[in-house]
């Protein structure tokens, strides 16, 4: 649910990145937030536990410049993938534009993958979305570790909708604009045809 | 929220109502700042000492405050929690919903005090909730919102937005 100024000529869309605990989530807006130039980014809020386990959510504006006269900024939140936290992941998806699942690419984490997945369309489903129909990119997550399952096997089990696809390695940022961009792209597109 | 249709829009007229809405409040209130924020933690306008505060995380962190306030009414049975309070040991912020989409906020010092916030806050709800109907009423008479300014947005131009 994005929110159109015409008075000021700006555009805000939110997105958020979902997947279980400990996938790299908050890794992810770590990464944007340090390469991008300050003048084009707010503060990055997460609020957190003392053990640095995302409580509620993170927070990054982001400004994209200008298309078509209009300034576009990006709002990225995380949520918190502890399974316990499912209420607020509830809240947090309140008026998405667009959804990055972070999956973890490790084979112990491959239930895990599979529950939040599930516990996604839910969530969205309670909040009036269809994951069919909302902008969403898939990322495969922590590709540098020895044991990580192949692409092909997490693809066949995790990619839902021919959604694009990324390997990444988000603490060195491999493939974290690649997915932010996939996914912008489609929320814009989505507007354009409003 | 739905009598909106998916996005918020705001054009030059309502936004100038809402501008003169908060001016009042924020002079009438005795306030340090007011801001006007979307349940989804967007800002649409504000007034007041801006320049000393993240008015983006304000909001944003705003949004969750009400939204997390929201699951906790529903838990106990409550539709909504209309007024959140939170006191400083300089600084207050009082929170109230208008028009069930919109959050207000008013940030004040000794300068002012709780009951003349919430006089005015009143007040100002109610401009806002009619500014808030000319809003939908707008766009139901439109039907669809007009031609968005991404209509004819190109590939080309989203990948200028990543290039740095």
């Amino acid at each position: 649910m994005s929110f159109i100024n015409y008075a000021s000529r700006e555009i805000n869309c939110k997105i958020v990145y979902y997947g279980p605990g400990l996938g790299g989530k908050t890794t992810n807006l770590q990464y944007i937030y340090e390469r991008t130039n300050p003048q084009n980014k707010g503060q990055l809020i997460s609020l957190a536990t003392e053990t640095d386990r995302t409580l509620f959510f993170d927070f990054l504006p982001l400004d994209l410049g200008s298309v078509r006269g209009f300034r576009t900024r990006f709002h990225l939140y995380t949520v918190p993938g502890q399974v316990f936290y499912d209420a607020s992941r509830k809240l947090i998806l309140k008026g998405v534009d667009g959804v990055i699942f972070v999956a973890d690419s490790q084979e112990a984490r491959m239930d895990a993958n599979m529950e939040s997945l599930d516990n996604l369309k839910t969530n969205l489903h309670e909040n009036g979305f269809d994951l069919a129909l909302v902008p969403y990119a898939l990322q495969f997550n922590k590709r540098d570790l020895a044991g990580a399952v192949p692409y092909d096997v997490l693809f066949r089990v995790l990619n839902i909708k021919s959604e694009p696809t990324f390997e990444a390695v988000a603490p060195k940022g491999v493939g974290v604009f690649e997915t932010l961009k996939a996914v912008a792209k489609q929320v814009l597109h989505e507007l354009s045809k409003k | 929220m739905t009598m909106f249709g998916p996005n918020l829009v705001v054009y030059e007229e309502e936004f100038e109502r809402i501008n003169a809405v908060l001016a009042r409040l924020w002079m009438d209130a005795n306030a340090k700042i007011v801001f006007l924020v979307d349940k989804n933690g967007q800002q649409i306008a504000a007034k007041g000492d801006l320049e000393k505060v993240d008015a983006t995380s304000l909001a944003s962190l705003t949004a969750g405050n009400v939204a997390a306030t929201d699951g906790l009414a529903r838990l106990i049975g409550e539709k909504e929690f209309t007024i959140l309070f939170h006191e400083g040991e300089r600084d207050n912020i009082h929170i109230s919903i208008v028009g069930q989409r919109l959050i207000l906020v008013v940030i004040f010092d000794e300068r002012s005090s709780l009951g003349l916030v919430r006089l005015r806050v009143r007040k100002a709800a109610a401009e806002l909730e009619e500014v808030l109907t000319q809003m939908a009423s707008k766009a139901a008479e439109e039907g669809q919102a007009p031609a968005s300014p991404f209509a004819e947005i190109t590939d080309e131009d989203i990948d200028a937005l990543f290039t740095e």
